[in-house]
């Protein structure tokens, strides 16, 4: 009988026959750490009596999430992890190169490759064809380690994609209509593989934002078959020769199957103060929104600022709103200062914030005080995400985002395009 | 056999309810993070819970961050067990990793302050102020073991290695 992709790639890094259900030990390929999750990684890693990283595992340092740091805190548990990667050769990624997220698709991911960081958005990666999941700081210090650790591996729901994407509908519109469809816990412990003919109209960048996501309905991973795409991706950043196809078998078992059709879509909104809380953007016109934050490791990749500026070019954003973007790589900053979007997006009064997780979180660059709401093309909502608990968070595509940054309320994108 | 007070909360607790992203540079000073446990959800429990009480929860509970230090909170405020009708992923795995049991069942007839015993061993939740009683979902063998230690850390200590 054959095998979904989780299936595949639990099986060949366990070295046995890996069906949904089962658990097993498996090799790590890549493991990861970032800012806020590093530092009790590396003190449990300490604590288990470990003093180098398992030779067969690519282990790997981000600091992102802070960065640059916004207090003497923050600089310390950097100092303790840029010491950390030095001590052991952990990969290290300093301030202002960018969300690991995207580091990982442009430099350590390959399809087939079996992933962990302690951050709930590693899921990205699943991109590129890897099974890539989050786990805690303790679980990622045993992996550092052993190189291996423990998995369930997850029953899959097929998400089947038909039809072409209509005029100012994108990636980020079926994700949350996704989620909307399932809810928040709907994929609790499952695999969401994307498949059916119109992936091939999917970027990588399109997929990133996508698995990016998928965590958000409580799936363990969030998987799309590696491909042409993917193969002419990895040539791009520099490294062909990681391309292997991954794909799953025609008789795979799938616990659910989802058709999403491309054409049948619209641009969508998650309401406060839950991800599938979503609801067409046209209506939740008349929303008043005091910030727009365009970027992060869901939309911040060139296409999206690309967008953000086509639609900004010439004009300002609402004088009562004001407008954050946040490149989610150094790479992608600088392509798209090159590009002219940079220079485009300041002259419509945006503020660029260095590379990085920023606002997203609520630690610093952009947080909302009480009362005022943000459209954001990150990936959460939840009470209190951006700093104030008595703030409110929508999320949306980049092309509404900017739509919204020009009306200074919830806007329909399709109104400018 | 573990008994304590219920703190009863809804569906959908997140990670920023436990313990919020504006909290991550405290994160290497545990006992002042420690103080805003649970303060989005409700700003008076830090101030209210007692060692040995449980927080009883609804659907999905503990969703959105791979923080560690949201059970990790938990924990250090002598909560013994989380109960809820379902559980996030990672917050799962987190939990029994510091060796916090979190039980899955119907918490829809526990009131808030209800006096709770739960008998781990024997899989049973007591309610003595409703005198209803409750049986939770078993959990895969390797989190047992991981539970039985006390945590991963323990038992890696203990085992060297991930044992099935």
């Amino acid at each position: 009988m054959g095998k979904t992709i989780a299936e595949k790639i639990i099986s060949t890094k366990a070295g046995g026959d890996a069906r949904a259900g089962d658990i097993l030990v498996a090799r790590v390929d890549l493991a990861f750490v970032q800012d806020t999750t590093g530092p009790l990684t590396v003190r449990q890693f300490r604590a288990a009596g470990y003093r180098t990283i398992a030779s067969s595992l690519k282990a790997a340092v981000f600091l992102d999430h802070a960065a640059p740091s916004q207090s003497r805190e923050m600089s310390n548990d950097h100092t303790l992890l840029r010491d950390f990667a030095r001590e052991t050769g952990a990969i290290l990624s300093d301030v202002g190169d960018g969300v690991c997220h995207q580091i990982v698709a442009e430099s350590l991911a390959k399809p087939g490759d079996l992933i962990i960081g302690s951050d709930s958005h590693t899921v990205t990666a699943g991109a590129l064809g890897a099974f890539a999941c989050g786990m805690g700081s303790s679980d990622v210090a045993v992996v550092f380690g052993l190189g291996r650790t423990w998995f369930r591996i997850p029953e899959s729901y097929h998400i089947v994609v038909s039809g072409k994407f209509s005029k100012g509908v994108q990636a980020k519109d079926l994700v949350l209509s996704l989620i909307g469809q399932i809810g928040a816990d709907g994929a609790t412990y499952k695999a969401l593989e994307f498949g059916g003919d119109s992936i091939s109209q999917l970027t990588v960048s399109d997929r990133l934002t996508i698995a990016n996501m998928a965590v958000e309905a409580g799936a363990k991973v969030g998987i799309f078959p590696s491909d042409e795409i993917t193969r002419k991706y990895l040539v791009e950043q520099g490294r062909g020769k990681d391309y292997q196809p991954i794909t799953t078998d025609s008789d795979a078992t799938y616990e659910r199957t989802i058709s999403i059709d491309l054409s049948k879509l619209q641009p969508m909104v998650s309401q406060p103060h839950t991800v599938d809380n979503t609801i067409p953007a046209k209506e939740l016109a008349g929303t008043k929104i005091q910030q727009v934050l365009i970027g992060t490791c869901t939309n911040g990749r060139l296409e999206d600022l690309e967008i953000a500026a086509r639609m900004l070019k010439g004009k300002k954003h609402h004088p009562y709103t004001r407008l954050v973007v946040t490149p989610a790589s150094r790479k992608i900053l600088l392509a798209a200062i090159k590009a002219g979007y940079i220079e485009t997006l300041i002259k419509a009064g945006a503020v660029i914030m260095p590379p990085g997780c920023g606002a997203c979180l609520g630690l610093h660059q952009g947080v909302i005080g009480d009362g005022e709401s943000c459209l954001s093309t990150a990936n959460r909502n939840f009470k209190g995400r951006m700093g104030s608990a008595e703030g409110f968070v929508y999320l949306s595509s980049p092309a509404t985002a900017a739509a919204s940054a020009l009306k200074g309320e919830i806007t329909d994108p399709r109104e400018f395009l | 056999m573990l008994t304590g007070r219920a703190f009863k909360f809804g569906d959908g607790i997140s990670t920023d309810h436990i313990i919020p992203g504006k909290y991550a540079y405290l994160r290497s000073n545990l006992p002042e993070l420690a103080k805003h446990v649970m303060e989005d959800a409700d700003p008076t429990f830090a101030a209210r819970v007692k060692p040995g009480d449980f927080i009883v929860g609804g659907n999905n509970f503990g969703l959105g961050s791979s923080r560690e230090h949201a059970p990790l909170v938990i924990k250090m405020a002598g909560v013994k067990a989380i109960l809820a009708k379902s559980v996030a992923r990672i917050f799962f795995r987190n939990a029994i990793n510091l060796g916090l049991p979190v039980l899955i069942c119907n918490t829809d007839d526990i009131a808030d302050s209800d006096i709770l015993e739960v008998d781990l061993k024997a899989g049973i939740i007591t309610d003595k102020t409703n005198s209803k009683r409750l049986t939770f979902g078993k959990i895969p063998e390797v989190m047992l073991h991981i539970l039985d230690e006390g945590g991963l850390l323990p038992y890696i200590e203990k085992h060297g290695d991930i044992k099935l």
